[in-house]
């Protein structure tokens, strides 16, 4: 698998508070990266720097893909459209900004993918939450950024929702683009993440499978991944 | 910045009931204004209780003075409601129909006349507070002019007499002595028969009579000049130091137009970038898509613009009332251009301070409406030192500056419209900046 995102070093302070302490990891072609940890751990900050949403204190994010013609894309945990517009209007303003060549072949494109081609008239305030996530995804997705970056994108839907969810970011990993997600949800991170990231309080303390997490918490977790973190985040006092 | 005007004027379309407010405010203000300053002052709707005796004259040094002529001229003064008793003018009173009741009462030509006792008239009026300031500001007006035409009267009549007695004729009155002698011919008259007679008692005494003609003659004439500045002591004549003189119609067209210019403007700049927190859009549009400097000026053009074309058609609509020079019209569109960056400089820095659309609504709001209320307030109606802090607030904030520019381009007022546009340039400047720095609180 190709490096498509280097992160290294990556610190963010907000005043005396340090939301982010010398992260580093990699992201590759092709696979899924679930980062999570409890609330207030970084999850977000991380995910917005590394989309270009913040600026970090410190450290850098490469992205190595060749010929992308976005590097990141983004679809932050609140839905982030214009509900005035409607579905085709919302990616064809994305399209636009971001300089797509074929805005109308791009918007039919993410129509498709997303299953919302027969609702692409339809505005959004008139959606469901979890239609709304779903162009939130697409939008992240109209410039055909090698890296995605998606932050708890399951947090509104139903679970018939994030199945369908699911099984279209499987399919843009298969496609080799790299998925990074943040999620409350530790089963969906052991269910589809190929790697798992663990941050405590701006520290990274874990990257590795959801198996080498399971093992490293130490005790008979039974095969589940959250008695596993919530073990391991125990195991060890942060720094 | 297009496909963001473009998305925004989209967003406008779709919001019926704001585009709605947009039109229909103004166009309320404007008709509004219009219809108040294209009817004439109202008068007073009084009832009169006139209980003199018909003919009633008050005698002025032999001379007759009509008492109804104060009637008259309070007449001319209001519009009269005649009653016949003061107990139907009070029900009036009370009814509303009336704003107040004036009771002459029937002996008013004796009291005038004794010279000892001053006359009086009852007014009766209810209300509120509001009301009774009303009351008693527009009926204290018309009593003292009906006072001041009465005493010129009254004076008239006076000088008449001392005429008489200066030059001598006929009084006019009957039972009078008819030609009589003016104490302006004593003296001459004296003179000749003091000449004829010999030194002695009778020769001095009508020599000291001779003294006091000549003085009294000399004086009396000095007292018709007496009278007339008594009657009216000060006389007054306005002098313009600086600028020019606004009309007060075409003044209050400027205010309604700057003021609906600032609601639409301020209250759409803000809502607009407001809006973009609201929806969470503004960290995805300005991650290296858009700049937030470039987002600041998109979100004030368009609220410039629009506000601008609502202050046009305004404008146009108040012209229907209040006669304004086309030829100027250049100008009048300067103004409002610049008014209108001001504003939705000031607006956006708004919307980006708040976090949601409602709370940039009511902080728009409310920030407008002082600012407009404190650029209003003259110089001398507060004390002087709150009057500074005044004049600082409404130099830093574009409500002044926008209403000196129109008032400069549609009336020639000072002070001159290119130091206001100078003033609201540095304003949009500013308040853009700000709005700059209070977006980047996005990271």
């Amino acid at each position: 698998m190709s490096t498509l995102l280097s992160v290294r070093g990556l610190a963010k302070s907000f005043g005396d508070l340090q939301a982010l302490r010398g992260v580093s990891f990699d992201a590759h072609s092709g696979e899924i990266v679930a980062v999570i940890g409890p609330n207030g751990a970084g999850k977000t900050t991380l995910l917005s720097i590394i989309a270009g949403a913040q600026r970090q204190s410190a450290g850098t994010v490469r992205c190595d893909a060749a010929g992308a013609s976005h590097d990141v894309g983004w679809a932050p945990q609140q839905a982030a459209v214009y509900s005035k517009l409607s579905v085709s209007e919302n990616l064809r303003l994305f399209a636009r900004l971001h300089r797509v060549a074929d805005p109308e072949r791009a918007v039919a494109r993410m129509l498709e993918q997303t299953g919302l081609a027969k609702r692409a008239g339809e505005r959004l305030e008139r959606l469901s939450g979890g239609n709304r996530q779903r162009v939130n995804v697409a939008i992240g997705l109209i410039a055909d950024p090698p890296v995605l970056v998606l932050d708890e994108p399951s947090a509104s839907l139903d679970p018939g929702q994030r199945e369908r969810l699911w099984e279209f970011v499987a399919g843009l990993a298969k496609a080799g683009r790299g998925v990074i997600f943040s999620t409350h949800n530790v089963d969906e991170a052991q269910r589809y993440a190929d790697r798992v990231i663990v941050l405590d309080r701006g520290d990274l303390r874990f990257d590795g499978t959801p198996g080498e997490l399971m093992r490293a918490a130490g005790e008979d977790v039974r095969g589940d991944l959250e008695r596993a973190l919530v073990a391991f985040l125990a195991r060890d006092e942060p720094r | 910045m297009r496909w963001l005007l473009e998305k925004d004027l989209l967003i406008l379309r779709r919001s019926r009931m704001l585009v709605a407010l947009l039109i229909v405010y103004p166009a309320v203000i404007a008709l509004l204004i219009g219809f108040a300053i294209s009817r004439a002052p109202s008068r007073p709707r009084v009832a009169i209780v006139d209980q003199t005796r018909a003919g009633a004259t008050v005698e002025v040094g032999g001379r007759q003075v009509d008492v109804r002529q104060y009637a008259r001229r309070l007449f001319g003064q209001v519009q009269p409601v005649y009653v016949s008793s003061r107990a139907q003018a009070i029900k009036k009173v009370t009814s509303a129909e009336v704003l107040a009741a004036v009771v002459i009462p029937p002996d008013i030509a004796a009291r005038v006349s004794s010279g000892t006792t001053q006359a009086r008239l009852e007014v009766v009026y209810n209300g509120d507070a509001l009301e009774q300031s009303l009351v008693q500001a527009q009926l204290g007006s018309a009593l003292a002019q009906a006072n001041l035409g009465f005493s010129e009267q009254i004076q008239k009549a006076a000088a008449q007499a001392i005429d008489l007695l200066l030059k001598g004729g006929n009084l006019g009155v009957l039972g009078a002595p008819s030609n009589l002698i003016g104490l302006r011919q004593i003296p001459p008259l004296l003179h000749r028969v003091i000449a004829g007679e010999p030194p002695g008692a009778t020769r001095q005494a009508l020599e000291r009579v001779s003294a006091f003609a000549d003085f009294a003659a000399a004086n009396l004439d000095v007292s018709k000049r007496v009278l007339s500045t008594v009657g009216q002591p000060i006389a007054v004549h306005a002098r313009l130091l600086h600028g020019r003189r606004t009309p007060l119609d075409t003044f209050a067209v400027v205010v309604a137009v700057i003021i609906s210019e600032m609601f639409v403007c301020v209250l759409l700049a803000a809502g607009g970038v407001a809006l973009e927190r609201e929806e969470h859009t503004l960290a995805r549009v300005v991650r290296g898509l858009v700049s937030r400097a470039t987002l600041v000026i998109e979100k004030g053009v368009l609220a410039a613009a629009c506000s601008l074309a609502v202050a046009v058609v305004l404008l146009g609509g108040v012209s229907a009332f209040v006669t304004l020079q086309y030829s100027r019209a250049g100008l009048w569109l300067i103004a409002l251009a610049s008014a209108a960056l001001a504003f939705a400089s000031l607006g956006v820095a708004i919307g980006a301070v708040a976090r949601e659309v409602r709370a940039a609504s009511l902080l728009a709001f409310l920030s407008s409406l002082p600012l407009a209320f404190l650029a209003l307030v003259p110089a001398g109606a507060v004390a002087s030192g709150l009057y500074d802090v005044i004049r600082a607030v409404s130099f830093a904030f574009p409500f002044k500056a926008s209403l000196q520019a129109l008032d400069a381009a549609v009336n020639r007022a000072s002070p001159p419209l290119g130091g206001s546009i100078v003033h609201l340039a540095v304003l949009t400047l500013l308040f853009g900046l700000l709005a700059r720095i209070a977006l980047g609180r996005a990271d």
